[in-house]
């Protein structure tokens, strides 16, 4: 490949540079690439120096109560910032899975397990750059992930903008419980560019592109398809769903926040999602936070999701090796998803100058509601294909006290 | 053809597949911000080296104060807010400046730009400073210093005219502003 | 048709200009060609108060936010672009 490379390299002027610059690449890394160099051409100014994260410590308690599982645990989080320059953080987080979703109430019996994360984080700043680095590392009986963050930010434009880019990259060890010599491996990438925008003194714009690629072992073990099958009482039997080694999803999104008069602020973002497995999926959120006085701050917001099934998803199939590719994990499937949350939280001031300047309790509860438009109830005691459709709902809490020091 | 439009070429032209080519893109990206970013030269300030543009400003103590009044001393001017998280560091700095250069000739004004001038307690309730706070509630000063950054320093000399224009705070800078004090008094 | 090949010329034009540009690495010659060149910030540093309350801020609570972003990644087929800072998830 480099022998190529120096054969093109000899003899080309700038007019041949931009042509084989833009044959190689398609149309809609031009339109973001154009939008990059557009961007960097137009917001020329004196550049001034970015910020770092605000020290903080916080102490959260999570739960998802829904769909007969429930899962909670801790969220720690510690950031010390050193000589302006630096910013140090870690997060230790923990999930206590019991119970059984409907995906296992069909095929098999209720369990508990832990799952255990810890992340590092390094933050520099050097003027006019922000350069971010973190490991995490999550850990579960049957399942192993690592994964590594790099991102880079810069304020320009009077700091009235800022363009950023990210790198992830994670290696997956999956395992299946009960089945000691199953063991295998997902890797996956993540390229992110985001770009935001001081509208006006009340209004900030953003919009974020995230390209991912998996490749790899890429479904749950433990998910089974099922196909008609005269044979046995109830109509139909499981297998083990069959997905591609390969995923390569591309996700567009805006955001604005906009500050009223009065103190408030609303907020709303919205995405669109495509992927090489045919899933495509919009949803939209609007939000509205209302401060009282200097110790109050409310937050309600609603969100929408809507997503299409994935090209290889049936509920129903009509024997074992039907296709290449075969999957009912209802989060392949076709639904829409509703979340309301509000949220309270109470802050104690105290002075600039003292070590502890400020600190928090805060209470945010959503009400999840999901509807699936080709998923059924397979426990249901109706003739095969004829089972209602599937929906639940679920209560997010999240209790947590924060200090800013 | 430059070095510069070699690493372009010879970064886009090499075969992949979907994630790589992606990665090129993005590199691609990256490559030209960083370069069009380190070929950007700062803008220099219209006011440094001339002399100070003058105002006249509401002091916390109620009277007013004009800067030409000031002149025979040496005047720092700091542009500062409540909301300024730089700001909460480099006012307890500059009450030490203060407390050791008073009585040699040296002023000075803190001027606020809330707009209100009550948001300025946030910070002054907590942080005790002795020299005076102005406030600058229509932004009208600031436009007429051309402030770019939250804070900004600026250092006028005896005579009224600008030496210094320091925009921003960082732990340390308050060595600089000492440092430069102390080469005007020699002046 | 007409719209790609305008989109065409467009990038070309500014694929070519930006080439030519970085080679020379000169800032003035973005002002020469830019049209844009004498915009200036048009909100100043001393004007930000609203922008600078917590109530503004995309990511007020980073634990929070992340728990919130875990748990709509582990509920639905998309992924991505969704604010939050990075960080790998072993899901089942």
């Amino acid at each position: 490949m480099p022998m190529a490379a120096q054969v093109v390299v000899v003899g080309v002027t700038k007019k041949q540079a931009a042509k084989l610059i833009r044959r190689n690449l398609n149309r809609t890394k031009v339109v973001i690439a154009f939008l990059g160099l557009v961007f960097s051409m137009l917001f020329i100014g004196s550049s001034n120096a970015a910020v770092l994260p605000i020290e903080r410590a916080d102490v959260l308690y999570h739960s998802y109560e829904g769909d007969g599982v429930t899962i909670d645990g801790p969220s720690v989080l510690l950031r010390k910032n050193i000589a302006g320059k630096v910013s140090v953080s870690a997060n230790y987080y923990v999930d206590t899975v019991s119970g059984a979703s409907i995906d296992v109430r069909a095929t098999a019996s209720p369990y508990k397990e832990i799952r255990k994360e810890k992340t590092v984080g390094f933050d520099y700043l050097n003027e006019k750059t922000l350069l971010s680095t973190s490991f995490t590392n999550s850990s579960e009986n049957d399942f192993e992930a690592n994964s590594v963050y790099v991102g880079i930010s810069q304020d320009f434009f009077g700091d009235l903008s800022t363009i950023s880019l990210s790198y992830s990259k994670g290696w997956d060890v999956v395992g299946r419980r009960g089945d000691e010599s199953f063991e295998e491996e997902a890797d996956r990438q993540k390229f992110g560019l985001g770009f935001s925008q001081v509208a006006t003194k009340s209004l900030i714009v953003g919009f974020n592109i995230e390209h991912i690629s998996d490749q790899g072992y890429l479904n749950n073990p433990y998910r089974s398809v099922r196909f008609l099958d005269s044979t046995t009482d109830r109509g139909f039997s499981f297998a083990t769903e069959k997905y591609p080694n390969t995923r390569s999803s591309t996700a567009y999104s805006i955001n604005a926040n906009y500050y009223l008069p009065y103190r408030a602020a609303i907020y709303g973002d919205a995405r669109i999602y495509s992927d090489t497995w045919g899933i495509k999926a919009q949803n939209v959120k609007l939000g509205y936070i209302h401060p009282i006085e200097d110790d109050w701050i409310f937050e309600v917001f609603l969100r929408h999701y809507k997503q299409d099934k994935a090209d290889f998803y049936q509920d129903l199939f009509s024997r074992p090796d039907e296709f290449n590719f075969m999957a009912r994990d209802k989060e392949m499937s076709t639904y829409t998803g509703l979340t309301a949350g509000i949220s309270v939280s109470y802050e104690w001031q105290f002075s600039q100058t003292a070590i502890f300047k400020k600190s928090a309790v805060h209470f945010e509860w959503d009400y999840m509601k999901f509807d699936y438009d080709d998923f059924r109830d397979a426990t249901a005691q109706t003739p095969v294909g004829e089972e209602p459709l599937f929906g639940f709902s679920a209560n997010v809490l999240r209790i947590f006290a924060s200090i800013w020091y | 053809m430059t070095k510069m439009n070699r690493a372009l070429i010879t970064s886009i032209s090499l075969n992949s597949s979907s994630s790589a080519s992606l990665r090129q893109w993005l590199m691609t990206s990256a490559l030209v911000l960083t370069i069009t970013f380190a070929s950007i030269s700062a803008i220099a300030n219209p006011t440094s080296g001339d002399q100070s543009p003058d105002f006249t400003l509401k002091s916390r103590d109620g009277g007013n104060i004009k800067l030409s009044e000031q002149r025979g001393n040496i005047v720092l001017v700091n542009f500062w807010a409540s909301w300024c998280g730089p700001c909460r560091e480099e006012l307890p700095a500059f009450e030490k400046l203060y407390q050791e250069y008073q009585d040699l000739g040296v002023e000075i004004l803190a001027v606020n730009v809330d707009s209100e001038a009550e948001k300025a307690n946030v910070l002054l309730d907590d942080i005790e400073v002795s020299f005076p706070v102005l406030f600058d509630t229509s932004g009208e000063v600031s436009q007429l210093y051309d402030v770019s950054a939250m804070p900004t320093t600026v250092l006028v000399d005896r005579d009224g005219n600008v030496r210094l224009l320091h925009p921003g705070y960082r732990k340390g800078d308050e060595k600089k502003y000492e440092k430069a004090i102390k080469m005007l008094m020699r002046e | 048709m007409h719209m790609r090949l305008l989109h065409k010329a467009s990038i070309r034009l500014l694929v070519v200009a930006c080439i030519a540009t970085l080679g020379s690495g000169c800032a003035s010659t973005f002002e020469s060609i830019n049209p844009l060149a004498d915009l200036e910030p048009w909100v100043k540093p001393y004007e930000r108060s609203n922008l600078a309350d917590p109530i503004m801020s995309m990511n007020r609570n980073p634990v929070a936010l992340a728990y919130a972003k875990h748990v709509f990644e582990s509920r639905e087929g998309a992924r991505g672009a969704d604010g939050g800072a990075g960080g790998g998830c072993g899901c089942n």
